[in-house]
């Protein structure tokens, strides 16, 4: 079943674009905008304060900030891209932490193997929530916003019921050098926020899994006639999206040596706000990782920015929210263009 | 797609000496089949056939059957009682991706592509091409080979696309339907559906599609066309099978047919046994 050269093919038609092409392409991308957006903000903040803004220190703080929500982000965009919604993401994150917390408080030690396997049950914790949404939505039909906004609040009654709302506070000495370790000046949840990010990348962009994942979001009843079993991929998005925030709780625990369960309410929504400043598509079908990272930052950037400025923090949120709205708007009017 | 260009230029279609029936070369065979929703019978014993490098038309009044038929020959849905034969063996689908395995492609009415991705990730929807080696098997796909080969197959019917790597939402209609009738194509070893192809084009585009049905039936395979409109019939169309309340009433070869002929066949005005319209 494949034209292998069957046909003599005219080898000009046949080459793949060039890159000159390929270039303009990504310079019309709404990834481009938003980096350009993201280069302006740097430049901006640089220049009017260079000394504190562009600091090691500061930079350093700024992707410290951006490493656990990144991680969350990314399987928020691939849920996105198969056109669907994942509320819980703050939730599982809280009660993974709490479980791995919990777990190695009563194992004890400070040691690798304590983390290890803390690890493993915040990772465990996250997949079953998110096999659970997955169960849910793909299984049963029942909406996807209906479903992660159930268990975002059945995921966060049960850690303040697990531990009676009240944050634990003994973490493993060897997970707190983990949250504040570095390996050649860049820190060790930087690095592993970016191996994570690279990992979806890849996946996304150059395997089947990511290309199903883009086909479901753009027509799904053309994907299951195409033979593709599109429940169980969707579960599995589900499953991926709680599996990131279980190894985001662990990032979190590391970081702040708390199970923060009052820290990640507004998770869901900045995770939001970073695939779609990013060019990921409301409606499914398209979207990069690139772009989430790059839509991660521009509210970080921002917010330590005025910081620094001394601006009210709280104008970021301001900004933000109505750049969100452009940024659909613009998305909205480019497929309006092309679809004739 | 080198098993379809191989019998392109047979003007025989092959015989099977297995194929039941007297319709020995029929490339898909069915029989009897019946197929109720509730109470109402859609299909009751319905027969039909097609040849490779013929194209079948299946015309029949609203409610005569044709899209259950069509859904039932392509996977999408389980008759209650009928044989279906492919080459001669019998088959059962229990899904279009069964039907895909058999050599039976669809082009739908809505066309069944994704908008948002290239002319090349739809001709391969569902049947990706992986990278040779360790990647592959790691699920990586080659995008390069399944773009060349989808070039390939789009110069074969000679479909020239504006735009081979942007999202085919940006393409016009005409041209995101010969991508879908393309993608039939490519896989199609037995018999391609067309449902209603002509449906949503106009008078140029309509003459372009009816010239790429020649095509394909030209590569070997059989072509079944379910259409509302006589005209695009009787231009195309070698035989014709009429469906009315439920079953194949007639099958007639395109020879003089008129389009009065046609109509008068799917309401029943030249069924000279009994059942007549009753005047209301």
């Amino acid at each position: 079943m494949t034209a292998s050269a069957t046909l003599p093919a005219d080898p000009a038609v046949l080459a793949p674009p060039s890159l000159g092409r390929r270039l303009r392409a990504a310079a019309t991308s709404s990834p481009a905008y938003m980096t350009a957006i993201l280069i302006l903000l740097l430049l901006f903040f640089t220049v009017m304060r260079p000394d504190t803004f562009a600091s090691t220190f500061n930079l350093r703080n700024i992707f410290l900030d951006a490493s656990v929500l990144l991680v969350i982000s990314i399987g928020m965009t691939y849920v996105m891209i198969a056109g669907g919604f994942d509320l819980s993401v703050g939730s599982m994150l809280v009660f993974a932490g709490v479980a791995a917390a919990k777990t190695m408080e009563a194992l004890g030690g400070d040691g690798v193997g304590t983390v290890a396997v803390g690890a493993g049950v915040a990772l465990l914790t996250g997949l079953a929530w998110g096999l659970f949404n997955g169960f849910c939505v793909a299984k049963l039909r029942v909406s996807a916003l209906i479903t992660t906004l159930g268990s975002m609040g059945a995921a966060l009654g049960m850690a303040y019921l697990i531990t009676d709302g009240n944050d634990v506070r003994t973490v493993p000495k060897a997970l707190i050098a983990i949250g504040t370790g570095s390996i050649a000046g860049i820190p060790a949840l930087v690095l592993i926020s970016g191996l994570f990010t690279v990992i979806g990348m890849v996946v996304l962009h150059l395997t089947r899994y990511g290309r199903h994942t883009f086909l479901i979001g753009s027509n799904a009843e053309a994907s299951r006639r195409a033979g593709i079993n599109t429940a169980g991929h969707l579960m599995s998005l589900y499953a991926l999206s709680g599996l990131l925030a279980g190894a985001a709780a662990m990032l979190s625990l590391g970081r702040f040596a708390t199970t923060t369960l009052e820290g990640h309410a507004t998770d869901p929504l900045e995770a939001v706000t970073a695939v779609v400043l990013g060019g990921t598509s409301l409606y499914g079908g398209r979207g990069t990782i690139i772009g989430t990272v790059i839509g991660v930052f521009i509210p970080a950037v921002l917010a330590n920015g005025f910081i620094i400025m001394g601006v009210q923090p709280f104008w970021q949120m301001v900004v933000i929210g109505f750049v969100v709205i452009a940024a659909v708007y613009a998305d909205q009017i480019k497929r309006q263009s092309q679809d004739r | 797609m080198g098993t379809t260009a191989d019998i392109a230029s047979d003007a025989d279609s092959p015989a099977y000496s297995d194929a039941p029936g007297n319709a020995g070369d029929a490339i898909l065979q069915a029989r009897g089949i019946t197929k109720s929703f509730g109470h109402v019978e859609a299909l009751r014993g319905a027969d039909f056939s097609a040849r490779a490098g013929e194209v079948t038309a299946l015309i029949g009044d609203n409610g005569a059957g044709k899209s259950t038929l069509v859904k039932i020959l392509s996977g999408v849905y389980r008759p209650n009682a009928g044989e279906i034969f492919i080459k001669g063996r019998k088959v059962s689908f229990g899904s279009p991706a069964a039907a895909h395995a058999a050599g039976v492609e669809t082009v739908y009415q809505d066309l069944s592509v994704a908008q948002d991705l290239s002319p090349a990730a739809n001709m391969f929807m569902g049947r990706e091409k992986l990278l040779p080696g360790l990647l592959g098997r790691l699920g990586f796909l080659d995008n390069a080979a399944m773009r060349r080969e989808s070039l390939v197959a789009f110069q074969r019917l000679k479909v020239s696309l504006k735009d081979m790597d942007t999202p085919i939402a940006s393409l016009s209609g005409g041209q995101r339907q010969s991508v879908a009738i393309c993608r039939s194509i490519m896989w199609a070893r037995s018999v391609v559906f067309m449902d209603e192809p002509t449906a949503a084009l106009g008078v140029v585009q309509t003459g372009r599609t009816l010239d790429l049905i020649r095509r394909i039936r030209d590569t070997g395979v059989a072509v079944v066309l379910i259409s509302h409109n006589m005209r695009d019939v009787i231009q195309v169309a070698d035989v014709i099978e009429v469906l009315r309340l439920g079953r194949r009433i007639a099958r007639m070869p395109n020879a003089g047919i008129t389009v009065q002929d046609l109509v008068g066949a799917m309401t029943g005005a030249l069924d000279s046994e009994t059942e007549e319209e009753v005047a209301a």
